[in-house]
């Protein structure tokens, strides 16, 4: 559906993407994982055909991006970070605007706005100003824009920053929804729990690159393990102890104040490791420990 | 350089649906200030002038009124309006997200802007007539005169907006560009009567054929020579149109 290749911008002398390869299949949610900065949203301007890449190739729906820009874009649902409704019009007139965007004829546009706007429980604002939405309604409702000429593939910039829970869980239901109905889904985002709940696979990016690339069970389990140990000790003997692990070959990474171990199959062996037992713990892995573990390597090499 | 394609015709739409909305709040820029300006000068300045041909003063500036408030309202959108629309509001990075492309919406802008020319020109051709102000069907021309005008200087003002840092920037463009043609370009005192260096200015300022096709068709004083200023209108019109699609693809495109 989406193919990236060899991606790479730059904005003068700084470098934004650094060689991206992606590709998103049918049907699939893919999530692109990673910090502000990551170059996340640089990257979906350029497979939205918004920014042209520095040097490489997309294609989508097997479309060379260059070439057939229009034809792409009349396909996807965008729907970006920053709040950009048209603050002149009302919130139908918002989406029947949009759909004339799109060439969807009017009586049509107008059913179709009424449906997306009863999803996402806004029918009530139809005739009302953008400015008087709030934060989660503008959110809600540029969600429903993105919707409206019913894309093949849709793009979502960090959908539910900024939301309450129950708005949060509504969008969540809803994207679900249109995974079932074989939506092909982009999907950047810094939540965790977005990215291993509602994604098939999982990009992590780091500084213009993606660093891997897999289900979130298959990387956790390949970077870290399903468990976490973690270990609350005093700075000064950190290196001390990382030495010591490292002569048992146990993985081991400093992450905020505390020492993370991975890939434990023997806990006696730990336990004997550490001075006091006490402050040892153990829990589930993330993505984000995942994320942590890769993205400390790199900076360390 | 890629062109634009019939889609503009949607961001028309769209700014013209604002309008219909909004339209209320326009009123005193497109209709009540020139007529302010046509009675002030036209009555007061013009109890003081006597012209050879004895024309009355505030029939010799109703066509030059005409002229540049179809500039200043081509100028206004095309200035503060677009560049509103494409700081402040995002509205553009939400459309070119969609089939439209960069220079849809900004041929869309410009067309837009020269509509409200249109508009303006009509308005006051309109009222002037009641007063018995116009006295040749030549001005039944004046609405298609006032697109071209508007096409004109939405145009040139797109290419302003296209490398403005600051909405501040406009400053410069009315008060070193803008006003001085109202004032320089034939439109309260014939150009003649300025000193050299002021002639000369004024007969490059894009106002002044402007004013000498209006001045036409609201007389009916027809001739060969305007073929010049038509011709001008149109060469202008041709390079800052295109000269503005570059500019703000360059722009836009990051």
């Amino acid at each position: 559906m989406v193919k990236a290749e060899g991606i790479r911008k730059s904005f003068g002398s700084k470098i934004v993407l650094r060689g991206i390869d992606l590709q998103v299949n049918e049907g699939e949610t893919l999530a692109i994982f990673g910090p502000n900065g990551a170059g996340k949203t640089t990257l979906i301007r350029m497979i939205t055909a918004v920014s042209p890449p520095t040097t490489g190739n997309i294609w989508v729906l097997g479309y060379d991006l260059k070439a057939h820009a229009r034809m792409v874009k009349a396909m996807l649902g965008v729907v970006p970070q920053a709040d950009n409704l048209d603050p002149d019009l009302t919130v139908l007139q918002n989406l029947m605007t949009f759909a004339r965007y799109f060439e969807i004829p009017r009586q049509e546009a107008r059913q179709r706005s009424m449906e997306v706007l009863r999803l996402f429980q806004l029918d009530d604002r139809c005739k009302g100003k953008i400015d008087e939405l709030s934060g989660g309604m503008k959110r809600r409702l540029l969600i429903a824009r993105g919707l409206i000429n019913q894309p093949r593939i849709l793009i979502l910039d960090e959908p539910t920053i900024g939301l309450d829970p129950q708005a949060k869980y509504l969008v969540w239901d809803k994207l679900r929804e249109l995974k079932s109905q074989g939506v092909t889904q982009l999907l950047p985002t810094q939540n965790m729990e977005e990215a291993s709940t509602l994604c098939d696979r999982v990009a992590i990016m780091h500084q213009g690159k993606v660093l891997a690339l897999d289900t979130p069970k298959k990387l956790i389990a390949q970077y870290v393990g399903d468990d976490i140990w973690e270990i609350e000790i005093n700075s000064g003997e950190w290196d001390k102890l990382r030495g010591k692990l490292e002569n048992n070959r146990l993985e081991s990474e400093k992450v905020g104040g505390k020492l993370h171990v991975f890939h434990v199959s023997d806990r006696e062996l730990l336990r004997r490791l550490v001075d006091i037992p006490e402050s040892l713990s153990r829990r589930h892995a993330t993505l984000e420990d995942v994320f942590f573990k890769i993205t400390g390597r790199t900076l360390a090499e | 350089m890629i062109s634009f394609s019939w889609r503009f015709i949607r961001m028309w739409q769209r700014n013209s649906d604002v309008f219909l909305r909004l339209w209320r709040s326009e009123i005193p820029g497109f209709v009540i200030e020139p007529l302010l300006v046509l009675v002030a000068m036209g009555f007061g300045l013009g109890a003081y002038v006597g012209l050879v041909d004895g024309q009355r003063y505030i029939e010799f500036i109703t066509p030059g009124i005409i002229a540049s408030y179809t500039m200043f309202s081509a100028s206004f959108e095309c200035t503060y309006g677009t560049f509103f629309r494409m700081e402040f509001q995002k509205t553009f990075d939400a459309i070119i997200a969609t089939p439209l492309n960069i220079e849809d919406v900004i041929a869309g802008e410009i067309f837009w802007g020269a509509t409200r020319s249109m508009l303006t020109g009509t308005m006051i051709l309109t009222v002037a007539s009641i007063f018995h102000l116009v006295h040749s069907p030549w001005a039944l021309l004046i609405p298609i005169f006032s697109l071209l005008i508007g096409t004109m200087f939405s145009s040139i003002a797109m290419l302003f907006t296209s490398i403005v840092p600051s909405v501040n920037s406009f400053n410069y463009f009315f008060t070193l560009f803008i006003t001085p043609m109202f004032f320089f370009s034939g439109v309260f005192f014939p150009i003649s009567s300025f000193p050299e260096i002021v002639k000369n200015l004024s007969w490059i300022a894009p106002l002044t054929p402007a004013v000498h096709l209006s001045r036409a068709l609201v007389t009916g004083e027809l001739h060969w020579s305007l073929l010049w200023s038509l011709g001008l209108i149109i060469i202008l019109i041709v390079l800052f149109f295109s000269a503005s699609l570059v500019s703000m693809r360059r722009r836009l495109t990051r």
